[in-house]
């Protein structure tokens, strides 16, 4: 298969879902639990602190996260969570 | 996109509608395991589809005993290891509600030990979910019966030499009917467990391993919460149907994860109705088992 094709093969594949990220930073603790079991590595903390002192997490990758809300499950704070958004494309 | 929940019209947390939002923020330290949990169960709930008018949660003392009070369901946060008895007692006469038990290993295991081999002995048709971190919690980490061999606690400054009980073991000898266990890092297959259990007509158990970072991570030197999640993804490996004899856990050893039991048993209501009608006959109306369709 050519270099062409293959690029034309990956183009023609559609990603139909993208998430949202809500995060409480407020809520937070800044375990990691979120950023670590994230299956797409679309999260990291924050370099800057909450008023609790806790680095929150924010979507630094945003094209890597499909909103399976796994970070949602872990989250032991309620502080995060996602939304499936369709992507027509 | 990150949004913060702050703005206005932005979707809430799912986990919200299941929580007393007045009681938030929640006592639990960072990188506790018990909030995932209650993740898991409010996800259990919302696929469950049942009458949140017709659940009702009970708790004992401790960390995890928090949990009743955090729901917004009917819940009762009873006394120290006797959630067992309390649901026992709201189930007989409310035949019609789901009703789950939500505690910590030494509320359930050790003070409340003898409640619950009795209930799984009779079978009642009750869902207990014990977040085990391997000692008790609340009042400052002290050894319990859930302890492995040589781990340290506050009152076992040399390391815990009692034999530590194996929970699915002692679950399934005394005859309940639905038993797995998974960690606070298994949150898929803990929100199916649960919604399973709670299905299940008969007395469920399942056994979450979960961390306590503030007294058995750090007094036995293991890292932070995180750290125990990442040892429970490491060294979990799933065994349905595994005996429960072979699932001790040793301290940082293997866990065997999985379902182990699943079996058809009467429920307590269901034999006493046998029974009585057995004996009776048409002089006896049989008492409603929630098991009706
Ligand atoms: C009758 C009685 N005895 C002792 C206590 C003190 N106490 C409160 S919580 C607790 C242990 C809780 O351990 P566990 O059930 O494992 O819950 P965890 O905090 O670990 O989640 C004890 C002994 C009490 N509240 N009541
Ligand atoms: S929704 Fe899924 S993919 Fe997106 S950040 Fe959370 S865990 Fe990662
Ligand atoms: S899991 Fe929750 S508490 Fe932990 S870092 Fe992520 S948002 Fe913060
Ligand atoms: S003491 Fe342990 S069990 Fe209790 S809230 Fe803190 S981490 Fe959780
Ligand atoms: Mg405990």
């Amino acid at each position: 298969m050519s270099a062409a094709t293959q690029a034309g093969a990956v183009k023609k594949k559609k990603k139909k879902y993208q998430g949202r990220i809500y995060v409480d930073r407020e809520r937070c603790k800044g375990c990691g639990f979120c950023v670590e079991f994230c299956p797409f590595g679309a999260l990291e903390l924050e370099t800057d602190y909450n008023a609790k002192g806790y680095h929150p997490p924010f979507l630094a990758h945003e094209d890597k996260c499909n909103g399976c809300d796994l970070c949602g499950l872990y989250c032991p704070d309620f502080a995060i969570f996602s939304e499936k958004i369709r992507v027509e494309d | 996109m990150t949004t913060q929940v702050a703005e206005a019209n932005t979707p809430i947390n799912p986990v919200e509608p299941f929580l007393r939002m007045d009681r938030m923020p929640h006592i639990w330290c960072p990188g506790c395991g018990i909030g995932t949990t209650v993740n898991c169960f409010a996800r259990a709930l919302t696929s469950s589809g049942y009458d949140l008018d017709k659940v009702a949660i009970v708790s004992g003392i401790g960390c995890t005993g928090r949990v009743a009070g955090y729901l917004n369901l009917d819940s009762f946060h009873t006394t120290h290891g006797r959630a067992i008895p309390f649901a026992t007692g709201l189930k007989l006469a409310n035949p019609e509600l789901k009703v789950v038990v939500y505690s910590g290993d030494g509320d359930l295991i050790a003070i409340g030990g003898n409640h619950l081999i009795h209930a799984a002995r009779r079978n009642i048709d009750i869902t207990v979910v014990c977040v085990n971190n391997m000692l008790y919690g609340m009042t400052g980490g002290q050894v319990g019966p859930a302890t492995p061999n040589t781990a340290i606690a506050s009152t076992a400054p040399y390391g815990a030499f009692e034999q530590p009980f194996n929970l699915p073991f002692l679950a399934d000898s005394c005859g309940a009917v639905y038993v797995a266990r998974w960690t606070s890092y298994h949150v898929r297959q803990m929100t199916r467990a649960m919604r399973e259990a709670m299905a299940k007509p008969g007395f469920s158990f399942i056994e979450i391993v979960a961390p306590c970072p503030t007294l058995y991570q750090r007094r036995n030197r293991l890292g932070d919460g995180l750290d125990a999640m990442k040892y429970y993804k490491q060294r979990s490996t799933r065994k349905d149907g595994a005996s429960t004899r072979d699932v001790d856990i040793d301290f940082q050893g293997d866990i065997v994860v999985g379902k182990f039991i699943d079996r058809e048993r009467p429920t307590f209501l269901q034999a006493m109705n046998h029974r009585f009608t057995e004996r009776l006959g048409s002089r006896y109306t049989p008492y409603p088992t929630g098991l009706e369709d």
